[in-house]
């Protein structure tokens, strides 16, 4: 039982980060209809980013939570500036072009920024000191770390602030109008281009926050590391419905989860026939069988409306 | 003035592509001076992007350190004198890419290649070098399969994975007591190749195996397969695979409560795992073919020169490429030629005095008497504890068996 529960609460931080990462897919979807490739670099940027700044302060005797928002608030707004220059860049100019265009430049950035991030990083790993106490809290014969509590609650905590921030602000509302029709929109006096850079700068602030977590957890930081995470990520906001906050942050709790159960069970359920190295297929297998009942993820309605 | 020296030196690159195909033409300018030098090029191939990007890179930086102490050392081979190249690519530790890399060496007609880094990558690229009757000599490839390929272009200067992963099973079942184990690899040819043999020796010594996991080379998270080797309760647990996930496994394995040893191969015994598995990494054992650098005819020295050059610590491969290419070199000397088919015959009669050890190879290519030697790692360093097999093992058990 205590290792079903470890199971249960190694899928939820996984799960957490991945949903931290899917809010910034799913926001950029939700707006542009565009999906954002070099979101996963952008994480990466972050992680990297709070590393330069958090090891010299942590050096220099900082406590470690200090050091910890020290670098995280840094890493914020590198990656703000960055999806301001992304945006401005490679997306804007693009705008009017075919859908699939701008996916390209998507996938060209996301290599930009990786050969950019080992020309400046180096391509060594790099280990992520540890800020807060790493000994594990017991809980019901299961272990579980102050980050791992952390990350779950800022996950949740950035969902409910993304929701707030679209259903009840002035700035929601006209997120809202861009996203149903940016043309109209503008006629009402909404800038969407304003709107627009505005949406990729909150969404790289969460990849940001995301990729301070990620390496905070694992303990380490790589140029590479981004790629993976983006790709689980954009998984988990599809299987929650793409362009739904809430189905970002489900679809990624979902996965962490399915993906956590896999590699536990998978080999005692099938008399070892299958091991954990299928963990990956059985993810990728709930989510083909999502997608066919229900093509919009599991609390996808409004994109249908908008396709 | 500049005009002549660029038509002199475009007519020199056309001699010098002209010799390096067949035996000297009739040079066309007047020979009274001696002869440019030749320029051979040697071809290098590891990852140098990706997340074995740091070995990669360390890889590079031996195969040039010997690059420049072999043109330091003035070489004439066939009355000529002779100026060493390395072309370095970019294989990204991908199969696919280790082919292509391959192909583009044999039709840049590189005279030699030293690589590539990893066994995934080495097997599928040697059957293109011995197509094309190329010599290749992998400083760190250790899965059994690549020499029993049957290609005569196939060599490596360290000790293969049949060799590593039985002194592995053995000290981990007698010098370390285990009665129980996990094995958790990363599908890769190496780790899977690695973790075979280790189970094999291992089960051999009596050991019971308790479970079987899997991961791959680009993962972070390992909690899920961690819990259930917990749940197995096993005296120790063997990773086949690389630093880059064996240093945050070993993490995480003290975050979930794990009590067992953990054993890593090769790929594991870095620099760089210490610092991935921070304070996690104490007390656990991983193993190197060949003997410990301190102890290598010139290691030390080898050490402070790659210090001096790069101002960075040798990740793991360094000195066995820096023999890779000096036993190339060594051939073609002794063959007093660079063409592949000439000093292809003198490398198995190779008796170098390497940095790493005396290097002579078998019937097969491999290193004779490849040594195995167990570390652990202490205070963040790796200490080595004791080497296996110097001489007794020279004859390779028995080669295992093809897939």
């Amino acid at each position: 039982m205590d290792t079903f529960l470890q199971q249960i609460i190694n899928g939820l931080t996984l799960g957490s980060i991945y949903a931290l990462v899917a809010l910034g897919y799913t926001m950029v979807y939700g707006i542009l209809g565009l999906i954002n490739f070099a979101h996963g670099e952008v994480v990466m940027i972050g992680a990297l980013t709070a590393l330069a700044v958090i090891k010299p302060l942590a050096g220099a005797g900082l406590p470690g939570p200090l050091a910890l928002l020290a670098g995280a608030a840094v890493a914020i707004l590198v990656c703000m500036a960055l999806g301001f220059a992304i945006e401005r860049v490679a997306y804007r100019p693009l705008r009017h072009a075919p859908r699939l265009a701008p996916l390209i430049t998507a996938i060209g950035v996301s290599m930009v920024l990786q050969q950019l991030a080992m020309i400046i990083w180096g391509r060594n790993y790099h280990s992520f000191p540890a800020l807060l106490p790493a000994t594990p809290r017991e809980l019901g014969g299961a272990q579980i770390t102050d980050l791992q509590i952390m990350i779950v609650v800022v996950a949740i905590l950035m969902m409910a602030g993304l929701a707030l921030l679209v259903n009840r602000t002035r700035l929601g509302r006209a997120m809202r109008a861009t996203a149903e029709n940016p043309e109209i929109a503008g006629l009402m006096g909404v800038d969407a281009n304003h709107i627009i850079a505005l949406t990729f700068v909150i969404g790289s602030a969460l990849a940001a926050v995301a990729g301070v977590m990620v390496s905070a957890n694992y303990g380490i930081a790589h140029y590479n590391m981004g790629f993976i995470l983006g790709l689980k990520a954009f998984t988990a906001a599809v299987l929650g419905g793409i362009g739904n906050l809430a189905g970002a942050m489900f679809g990624g709790i979902l996965l962490g989860l399915i993906e956590a159960l896999g590699a536990g069970y998978i080999g005692d359920l099938t008399g070892g026939f299958l091991g954990s190295d299928y963990q990956d297929v059985f993810a990728f297998f709930v989510l083909i069988v999502v997608l066919i009942f229900r093509p919009s993820g599991l609390m996808g309605e409004k994109v249908s409306e908008r396709a | 003035m500049k005009l002549t020296s660029l038509a002199l030196s475009v007519s020199s690159a056309l001699v010098l592509i002209a010799c390096s195909k067949e035996a000297p033409p009739p040079a066309s300018p007047p020979v009274t001076a001696a002869p440019p030098p030749l320029v051979v090029k040697l071809g290098h191939a590891a990852p140098l992007t990706g997340p074995q990007a740091h070995l990669g890179k360390d890889n590079e930086n031996g195969a040039w350190l010997a690059i420049a102490d072999a043109n330091a050392r003035k070489p004439r081979i066939g009355g000529r004198d002779v100026i060493f190249e390395l072309l370095s690519e970019d294989d990204q530790a991908d199969p696919k890419q280790g082919t292509l890399v391959a192909q583009k060496f044999v039709d840049a007609k590189v005279n030699g290649v030293i690589g590539h880094l990893n066994s995934g990558t080495t097997i599928p690229a040697s059957k293109i070098y011995a197509d094309a009757g190329l010599p290749q000599v992998s400083p760190s490839a250790t899965n059994p399969q690549y020499t029993l390929q049957g290609f005569k272009t196939a060599f490596r200067v360290m000790a293969n994975d049949v060799q590593q992963g039985k002194v592995l099973g053995e000290y981990a079942a007698k010098q370390l007591g285990a009665k129980t184990i996990a094995i958790i690899d990363d599908k890769s040819a190496y780790g899977e190749g690695l973790a075979k043999e280790f189970k094999k020796a291992a089960e051999a010594a009596g050991v019971k195996i308790v479970a079987e996991e899997h991961t791959d080379d680009k993962a972070v998270d390992f909690a899920a397969i961690l819990t259930k080797v917990k749940s197995k309760k096993p005296d120790l647990l063997f990773y086949g695979g690389m630093d880059a996930q064996g240093g945050p496994m070993a993490a995480q394995m003290k975050k979930l409560g794990v009590k067992a040893k953990f054993l890593m191969g090769d790929g594991g015994c870095t620099a760089e795992f210490p610092k991935l598995a921070g304070d996690a990494a104490e007390g656990h054992y991983c193993s190197l073919p060949g003997v410990p650098l301190d102890k290598m005819p010139g290691g030390t020295a080898f050490r402070d020169r790659y210090k001096a050059k790069y101002n960075a610590d040798i990740q793991l491969y360094a000195p066995y490429v820096y023999d890779a290419v000096m036993v190339i070199v060594d051939a073609m000397k002794r063959a007093d030629s660079v063409e592949p088919a000439r000093y292809l015959a003198e490398l198995p009669k190779t008796a170098y005095d390497g940095v790493t050890s005396k290097i002579s190879f078998d019937d097969k290519g491999d290193i004779k008497d490849g040594a195995v030697t167990l570390y652990q790692f202490r205070s963040g360093n790796k200490e080595p504890l004791e080497t296996i097999g110097a001489a007794p093992v020279a004859a390779p058990a028995k080669p295992a068996e093809k897939k």
